[in-house]
């Protein structure tokens, strides 16, 4: 029961990772209709802020760790909109194919200027966070378990106020729905666009935060595997959906770590995406995603 | 008011409208007339922005708005009430018709016009809190209309209001554009399939014919010319 119990823990604090990305995957692809591949680079860019921030920062202090989350945050949504700025807006008017290319060539720029840059070799991440552990009756709750499930359930409370309860939220559902009718309300759907995309960075910003906390070791190529599982949350919580994307990074945490932490552990990545391919086959729009008619 | 001149617009190879000119004085309604395919809502679209033309000028209370982008078309005050309605469906009406009001920021204003929406169509204050997605063909209308008048329009393009629509709710649909007209003195620019009913409620009428204007006039004279009596009244 306790290792039952102890499972799920690590399985959410897992999850929430993968929330926190697939969140932007699902965003951009609300608004724009096309998967931004740099989403996972810009998640690798925010640990590395973090990790610049952090060596000049006191050690073992929960101010630092605060301090570099609002800063890999804000690096994140600068990066996102400029981006959007430079790469995705001028193919507006294009087939979404194109943009999907160019979303490759932005990963590729991001993960290859990052070696150049920054070098291949992996890096510590220091150690801003202080280490700690609380025993609730033999389910060890750790310091960084009860950081990542904070952040990550703070950042989507305050991600469903911004949509649901503001009016440049309104002004996204809308945008989602039909850009040309947000147009004619007087809506500038390109700023829309362009807040989104820092939404959405910030997000993933925080989440290559907590991410290096957690395997405090880096490298411009370390946004690949999170990247792809999030991707995959955000499909199978059904593309576009919000809490669709909150629900697959979960039960993706959730199967890896059960499935990690039994016998059949080298299989988790199959699992994991065998279960893709299985809800794919019964709800093609993800869980909670709406089929929708092929526009014509 | 409004003045569109030399208006050439092109989807790919195919021309959908040539040299199309015409020129909306203040106050009134005018309409535009024309068969499937004619090109009237393509003229709506390129004067709210929305299609970029290849050629000719579009002037807005003597302002040239022809490369605007469509945001700052509505903020100039000429809103486009598309056709198919186009409500924010998984919207409440409240929500539907807040932003109607992102390019207005006096907040005493948006009240004013809110009360007004209210008052013309009660309907939408008893269902502010649905979704715009449950409402009724007649009743998203009323919601795409008072939406444009949100934003405190003085000049409103309608693209077909009727379409769709329950017979009853034309009748009312229709009463109010004109009282639109003439108390808030907003001017109109109405597309509409029922040539019948839109000449009626107009002063002045513009044909669309294959993307070029074929004739324009006076409503009661255009009613009168017996080529458009059998084109479009069906007489």
């Amino acid at each position: 029961m306790e290792q039952i119990l102890q499972q799920l823990l690590n399985g959410i604090s897992l999850g929430a990772i993968y929330a926190l990305i697939a969140l932007g995957y699902t965003m951009v692809y609300g608004v724009l209709r096309f998967i931004n591949f740099a989403h996972a680079d810009v998640f690798m860019v925010g640990a590395f802020l973090a990790f610049f921030l952090g060596q000049n920062l006191p050690a073992n202090s929960i101010a630092s760790t605060i301090l570099v989350l609002l800063a890999a945050m804000t690096g994140c949504a600068l990066l996102g909109t400029l981006i959007e700025r430079l790469a995705y807006r001028p193919l507006r008017s294009a087939p979404t194919l194109n943009v999907l290319i160019t979303a490759i060539g932005v990963s590729l720029l991001l993960e290859y200027s990052g070696q150049l840059f920054l070098g291949a070799n992996p890096r510590t991440f220091p150690p801003v966070y202080p280490s700690a552990q609380l025993t609730l009756g033999g389910v060890i709750l750790s310091g960084n378990q009860l950081l990542v499930i904070g952040v990550t359930a703070a950042l989507v409370l305050l991600l469903q106020l911004v949509i649901y309860q503001t009016k440049i939220g309104a002004a996204m559902r809308a945008v989602s729905l039909n850009p040309d009718a947000a147009r004619l309300v007087g809506i500038n759907v390109n700023a829309v666009i362009a807040f989104t995309f820092a939404l959405g960075s910030a997000l993933a910003g925080a989440g290559g935060v907590l991410y290096a906390i957690n395997y405090p070791s880096i490298d411009p190529l370390m946004g690949l595997m999170p990247g792809l599982k999030a991707f995959v949350c955000a499909i199978l919580g059904g593309i576009g959906n919000i809490p669709g994307a909150a629900l697959g990074g979960l039960i993706l945490g959730l199967v890896e770590t059960f499935v990690g932490g039994s016998e059949a552990s080298t299989w988790k990545d199959a699992v994991a995406f065998g279960l893709l391919i299985l809800i794919l086959l019964f709800r093609p729009a993800g869980l909670l995603g709406k089929p929708l008619p092929e526009k014509v | 008011m409004l003045t569109v001149e030399n208006l050439a617009v092109a989807y790919g190879a195919i021309n959908a409208l040539q040299d199309v000119s015409f020129a909306i004085p203040r106050g009134g309604i005018v309409t535009l007339l024309g068969s499937n395919g004619a090109g009237k809502t393509t003229t709506l679209r390129t004067i709210s922005g929305l299609v970029k033309p290849r050629g000719g000028k579009i002037f807005f209370d003597g302002e040239d708005i022809t490369r605007l982008p469509p945001h700052r078309i509505v903020q100039a005050g000429l809103c486009h009430v598309p056709e198919g309605r186009m409500v924010f469906t998984n919207l409440t009406v409240a929500d539907n018709l807040r932003l109607g009001t992102w390019r207005q920021p006096d907040t005493a204003r948006t009240a004013a016009n809110r009360d007004y929406v209210f008052s013309i169509f009660p309907r939408l204050q008893e269902r502010l809190h649905q979704l715009a997605g449950t409402l009724s063909g007649g009743e998203q209308q009323m919601l795409a209309i008072g939406r444009a008048l949100m934003g405190n329009p003085s000049f409103l393009m309608l693209d077909e209001p009727s379409l769709g629509i329950a017979p009853k709710l034309v009748q009312t649909i229709f009463e109010k554009i004109i009282e639109i007209n003439q108390r808030r003195g907003i001017t109109i620019l109405l597309v509409e399939q029922n040539a019948s009913l839109a000449l009626d409620i107009s002063s002045h009428a513009y044909v669309l014919e294959s993307g070029h204007i074929l004739t324009h006039g006076p409503s009661t004279a255009l009613r009168a010319d017996p080529r458009l009596r059998a084109a479009y009244l069906g007489e």
